[in-house]
């Protein structure tokens, strides 16, 4: 299952591609294509260039700072480190159950985490794709033509956002850099004034998700890629809770495979690693995941909001639940396997967290006071949540210092890391074997990689750093042609090397 | 009645050089303390986005604050402006960009705007910020308070010019 046009049989004889790094993609990552003189795929690779040093950079540290130091992992999702590092820090100070008030504050920011990078993602990075088409002028596809074009969709996709990162300030008292889980709990309560300030922007909120679910089903109904694009079977994981329903905070590991027959079910999550391996490739910085009963060929799996809409009974909240039903009769009741499925699952998702957002603001328990628990002191912690792209764990060991000696985090772009490339192996012989390369069709590829949203790298971005190049080197490792993208978003063509 | 300027800064404190803007909106916030005369607001992320077009409504003066790669040291003023830029910056948007995104999204100009791009070199996670970087912090933080002392965009577009 994983290695159809991974290795090539001789590589040495083939014409290398490389993409680098992908565009509106966090962090560095490039994609090499190996082609024959006919531009056949031989082989295709999705290199993570900058994913290291999680584990040393928490190593060391009292644990209970961890969950403010590993919000700096990432600058597009720290609540969902700081979620999950709050919970394994749960479990270090023996608390596995929150009091009513915690639990729902931290479900509250992470639904506001949930809201806000669903909108960025749609809005921003995969609208420009879906709206104006993968073969348009590169120079259009970005989110300032959307706004130019679509003004009014652009600016629920701004507003959509802010409330998301209205939540998260309103529970942390900070907008980045919060302090809002505590061992055993959460450090702030919610006021009164805060709640009603909150709810009173929950109706709109919801409509605009619910149109925005609309809008990226009528894109894809419309879509000749759809039915065709970076369409592969495979394994799904995801948090489930007891009753079957989709749980982004809690509850037990779940996989099905292609067919949709579970793998495992609602296995406790502390005990992760008997269920999942990490393979290490000495091609790639980032490990691979897989289902240990299935081995590393065919236990590789997906995560993220495909894999929770596949993998979940039901969803907990009416509207974005008839959404889920509609989305799963579009695969006549079985397993959705579209890469470009992955956008409306997680439009479903944004609709299902604004709707979870009123239901949380409507409980009298959110404004409760009662924000901490104690228990009998561990030295092994597990946390795992549904983060925006998928499935994160959090796995800490302490010493009788207090101190992290061990430390181990499964992302959501390592999870899906296999997939990535499955994805790109799948676009690259659909769509560029036997072609001629251009820029639109090299966009196919990030169109397939940006579907997942992964975070290749987090939150380093000084002005200047992120230059675009694609190269065609021969098989003596000579450059042969060069495909530029500048910052306006131009592409030119370099010289070819004599 | 005084300019009402607003400060946007980014930056992953934990990513050496790149911890400079949040580190000079720190300093600079410190400061404001003790002038409750200026009417000053800081916007801190971990990079520019859209919603920050939302941050800039009713400023008189715009200041985007950031680690700048290709900065001669210690650091470079400039005036910038809106344009549509689709500067493949992934999860974040560049200055002129948040600007653009501001004049499409409120249907009005946005307030005049310069950026200020502090030298870094060392981004890798965990690494303290460089000794070099430290020494451009100190020299930004004297060219911010002169700003901020005299927030009228013609002496800020005077300072820009000197540099």
């Amino acid at each position: 299952m994983t290695h159809l046009l991974e290795t090539a049989a001789r590589p040495r004889a083939l014409r290398r591609v490389a993409i680098e790094p992908l565009t509106r993609v966090e962090g560095h990552g490039k994609v090499t294509l190996l082609l024959d003189e006919q531009h056949r795929v031989h082989q295709a690779r999705l290199h993570i260039v900058e994913f290291r040093g999680f584990e040393k950079f928490i190593q060391g540290r009292p644990y209970w700072e961890v969950p403010v130091l590993v919000q700096r992992l990432c600058g597009i999702c720290p609540v969902s480190h700081h979620l999950a590092a709050g919970k394994a820090v749960d479990m270090l100070v023996g608390v596995r159950r929150l009091t009513p008030t915690a639990e729902k504050l931290r479900r509250l920011m992470h639904d506001g985490q949930m809201l806000q990078s669903h909108a960025l993602h749609f809005f921003h990075l995969a609208s420009p794709d879906l709206l104006f088409g993968f073969d348009s002028e590169p120079e259009r596809r970005n989110i300032v033509d959307v706004i130019g074009e679509y003004p009014e969709l652009a600016l629920q996709g701004v507003k959509l956002r802010k409330f998301g990162q209205e939540i998260i300030r309103h529970v942390a008292g900070k907008r980045i850099h919060g302090s809002a889980c505590v061992p055993g709990g959460m450090n702030k309560a919610l006021t009164v004034a805060e709640r009603d300030a909150l709810r009173r922007e929950t109706g709109q909120m919801i409509a605009w998700s619910r149109d925005a679910v609309a809008i990226c089903r009528r894109i894809l109904d419309a879509s000749p890629h759809a039915p065709i694009f970076g369409v592969f079977p495979s394994n799904f994981m995801s948090l489930i809770r007891a009753d079957g329903a989709l749980d982004m905070y809690d509850g037990g590991l779940r996989a099905r495979d292609a067919q949709g027959a579970l793998i495992f079910d609602h296995v406790d999550y502390t005990h992760y690693n008997r269920h999942i391996h990490e393979e290490v490739k000495s091609w790639s910085y980032m490990k691979f995941p897989f289902i240990i009963n299935l081995g590393d060929e065919d236990g590789w799996y997906r995560v993220g909001p495909l894999a929770r809409m596949n993998n979940c009974d039901f969803l907990d909240t009416p509207l974005a639940e008839s959404e889920r039903q509609v989305f799963r009769a579009a695969a006549n009741g079985g397993m959705q396997h579209a890469t470009l499925a992955y956008h409306w699952a997680r439009l479903i998702e944004m609709l299902h967290a604004a709707e979870g957002i009123e239901r949380l603001l409507d409980d009298p328990d959110i404004t409760g006071t009662d924000l901490i628990t104690t228990g009998e002191r561990t030295l092994e912690g597990v946390g795992v949540i549904e983060a925006p792209r998928g499935t994160l764990f959090h796995h800490y060991k302490v010493d009788e210092n207090d101190v992290v000696v061990r430390a181990n985090l499964i992302v959501s772009t390592t999870n899906n890391n296999q997939a990535m490339n499955e994805a790109v192996r799948t676009v690259a012989a659909t769509y560029l074997d036997g072609q001629k390369l251009t820029e639109g069709l090299l966009n196919h590829i990030e169109v397939a990689v940006r579907a997942f949203d992964p975070c290749l790298s987090c939150a380093t971005h000084a002005l200047g750093r992120m230059p675009l190049q694609v190269e065609l080197v021969d098989a003596a490792g000579q450059m042969i042609d060069r495909l530029t993208k500048g910052a306006d978003g131009l592409c030119s063509e370099g010289q070819a090397v004599p | 009645m005084t300019a009402r300027v607003v400060l946007l800064g980014c930056g992953n404190p934990s990513r050496g050089d790149d911890a400079l803007g949040p580190a000079l909106l720190a300093r600079i916030g410190s400061w404001l303390n003790a002038r409750p005369d200026l009417d000053v607001r800081i916007v801190e992320d971990f990079q520019f986005q859209v919603e920050h077009a939302l941050d800039l409504a009713d400023a008189d003066l715009v200041l985007f604050i950031d680690a700048d790669a290709s900065a001669d040291a210690p650091f470079c003023l400039r005036r910038t402006k809106p344009e549509r830029d689709a500067s493949y910056t992934t999860h974040e948007l560049s200055p002129e960009a948040v600007l653009c995104v501001a004049r499409e999204v409120t249907g009005r100009e946005p307030p005049p705007a310069w950026v200020l791009g502090l030298r870094g070199e060392r981004f890798e996670l965990g690494e303290p910020m460089s000794p070099a970087a430290a020494g451009h912090l100190e020299v930004a933080l004297d060219e911010l308070l002169e700003l901020l002392d005299d927030p009228r965009a013609s002496a800020w577009d005077a300072r820009a010019a000197g540099w």
